[in-house]
């Protein structure tokens, strides 16, 4: 019982980092432009997409594979902030959201279009796979290798907000868009910068997840509410609220799962809504 | 406006109220698919009460200004009423239709507390939670709906105790029409009222209409369980007529679609869902050879394209074309 239950709880965390870097991006772009970007999981898509290319289609090893997933998600995440999103900014929550829907719908077609409508297969290093032993429990590999990434993620994005320039400005432009504007921040550079960073980290998380949760040619809207969860619960624009509502979803999800098959995703739902009924702006949120 | 008079709304109203003549051509057309095309009655009843639903949607969306991605929460639990009661040896349709309005509106009017009392990102969050709630139950509760496999045995008697439902979908077509046009006239009637005026204040400035008097959280709660009973008349429409009822009544898919359908006709006006739902369901049924995948490519296309040229929609465009000419003229 001891030992199913620390199972859960670790394979519950692994997954729930794994949300955190799927999600976190849309939780800084979202708070600093209150632009509701459904398509988040569409850039995640992408970079696994990328990845499954890199690895099957030209034989570069998974490691190496991660990085192009980063850069081709953030690459065409500015494509479409400069060309579409722009022109939404002040628009309502509506708009955006049939905009970005629009995008999901389209970018799934294409992704079943080119990819089938099967599951990615993806082989990973032998070095990431198997499990090890560490004081009598049994650790996967990769979920060890995932949750090592995802901290040392989360604590350059802290470390990268708290003490750089750039991140005050982040943080100046979350706070108070207007005010940072009158002191002579270019928020709109900021903004697309920590947007290509944001879908970067999602499409990392797309390939990251192959292993965990597989790929599809339905990803980006099969994600995309398990995302939207973390971000509305976490609060807009923190990094500890998205981590901290990662760990849980990810660990509660895992312990339904186990203990209450029946149930299904239900749990998850319904801790959400009672969540957000209790805080409307998330744990963390400021407004 | 210098001359306005206290009676100036009221004016305004009034002829809003009055039947235009493309109005009258517009419902009189309904009835061409019994003498066009009576090979595609079933779709035509199809179209009818995606169009009740994209009305009820419209109600809040459109009007109150409240998103829903969870509105098929509503259709669906109004559809497993109808089917369930049906399926339990009471198979009368109008009764049955009532009931499931009841038990939809029920639900509107608890969760309508909720709805009320969020804006922004977290009533997107919570409507769409609601509604995977639903699903999520309906899909557990295998024992009561079925589950993945549907709703088995629903058996509907005759209409009226006369007309039994048929393959060709006469019965259904007429059904679904003549209650499409009864909710049309009961939300043409709403809309056009003082509280309607209050619905479309709220969705223009929500701070404002409290400030001034206006109970808004009131005319919220009673917006949204209209809308509630609405969404459950069009879900037991499509039990009773189709009679089967499966999970995808209830899911984030139908949801959005409707959200789609109207966005695509144009919110806010109440021919909008109807124009949509015909335009929708049409091209669907035309292009139905292709993989499902490929239609979303083009609603995808579809509603980039809408957001960004057409924001009100086709009725939207086409009003404000007519508006160009008659200046050109």
């Amino acid at each position: 019982m001891i030992d199913s239950a620390f199972g859960v709880l670790f394979d519950g965390f692994a997954y729930g980092m794994l949300l955190f870097v799927l999600s976190v991006g849309l939780s800084v772009t979202l708070g600093m432009m209150n632009f509701i970007n459904l398509a988040h999981c569409s850039f995640a898509m992408l970079g696994g997409f990328v990845t499954v290319s890199l690895t099957n289609g030209l034989g570069w090893p998974f490691l190496a594979s991660l990085p192009g997933a980063f850069a081709s998600a953030a690459l065409v995440s500015v494509a479409f902030e400069r060309g579409l999103y722009r022109r939404l900014y002040g628009a309502s929550e509506l708009d955006q959201c049939l905009l970005t829907i629009g995008i999901v719908f389209v970018s799934v077609a294409v992704a079943a279009y080119v990819y089938g409508t099967i599951q990615q297969p993806l082989s990973l290093p032998a070095y990431l796979r198997g499990s090890v032993s560490i004081l009598g429990h049994s650790f996967g590999v990769y979920r060890l290798f995932l949750i090592g990434v995802s901290i040392v993620i989360t604590a350059a994005l802290v470390a990268a907000l708290e003490l750089t320039r750039f991140g005050a400005q982040v943080r100046a432009a979350v706070d108070n868009q207007r005010m940072a504007r009158g002191l002579g921040i270019d928020v709109d550079r900021v903004f697309a910068v920590t947007f290509a960073l944001g879908s970067g980290l999602a499409g990392l998380g797309g390939a990251l997840a192959i292993e965990i949760v597989g790929l599809d040619h339905a990803f980006a809207f099969t994600y995309l509410i398990s995302v939207l969860i973390v971000v509305a619960v976490g609060g807009l624009g923190s990094i500890g609220g998205s981590f901290l509502a990662a760990s849980v979803l990810g660990i509660s999800d895992m312990a339904g799962k186990y203990y209450f098959p029946e149930l299904g995703a239900f749990l998850i739902y319904f801790v959400m809504v009672a969540l957000l009924m209790w805080r409307p702006l998330g744990l963390f949120g400021k407004r | 406006m210098p001359s306005a008079t206290l009676s100036e709304p009221q004016r305004h109203l009034e002829a809003q109220i009055r039947w235009q003549p493309l109005e009258i051509a517009f419902w009189l057309a309904t009835l061409l698919p019994f003498v066009l095309t009576p090979n595609h009655l079933v779709l035509a009843s199809q179209i009818a009460i995606t169009a009740l639903f994209a009305l009820s949607l419209d109600l809040i969306l459109g009007y109150a200004g409240i998103i829903s991605l969870g509105h098929a929460a509503y259709f669906g639990f109004g559809s497993y009423t109808a089917g369930l009661i049906a399926k339990w040896g009471w198979g009368e349709p109008l009764t049955g239709l009532l009931i499931a309005a009841a038990a939809a509106g029920a639900l509107g009017y608890v969760t309508s507390f909720i709805i009320a009392r969020f804006r922004h990102l977290a009533l997107i969050m919570i409507t769409l939670g609601l509604g995977l709630l639903l699903a999520e139950a309906a899909n557990s509760a295998g024992w009561l709906t079925g589950g993945a496999d549907g709703l088995q045995g629903v058996r509907m008697w005759k209409l009226l105790g006369l007309f039994q439902f048929d393959l060709y979908g006469t019965t259904a077509y007429t059904y679904s029409l003549v209650v499409l046009f009864l909710g049309f006239l009961l939300a043409r009637r709403l809309i056009n009222s003082p509280f309607g005026l209050a619905l479309r204040g709220i969705r223009e400035n929500a701070v404002r209409m409290p400030a001034i008097g206006a109970a808004s959280a009131a005319h919220i709660r009673k917006v949204y369980t209209i809308a509630a009973v609405m969404a459950g008349i069009a879900g037991a429409l499509l039990a009773q007529t189709t009679e089967t009822v499966s999970l995808d009544t209830l899911s984030f898919q139908r949801s959005a679609d409707v959200l789609v359908i109207l966005i695509l006709g144009g919110a806010g006006r109440l021919y909008g869902g109807i124009v949509g739902a015909i335009i929708y369901m049409v091209a669907r049924d035309q292009f139905s050879h292709i993989n499902p995948q490929y239609w979303y490519f083009w609603i995808g296309t579809l509603l980039i394209a809408v957001v960004l040229f057409l924001p009100n929609g086709i009725l939207g465009g086409m009003a404000r074309l007519v508006r160009l000419e008659r200046r050109a003229a």
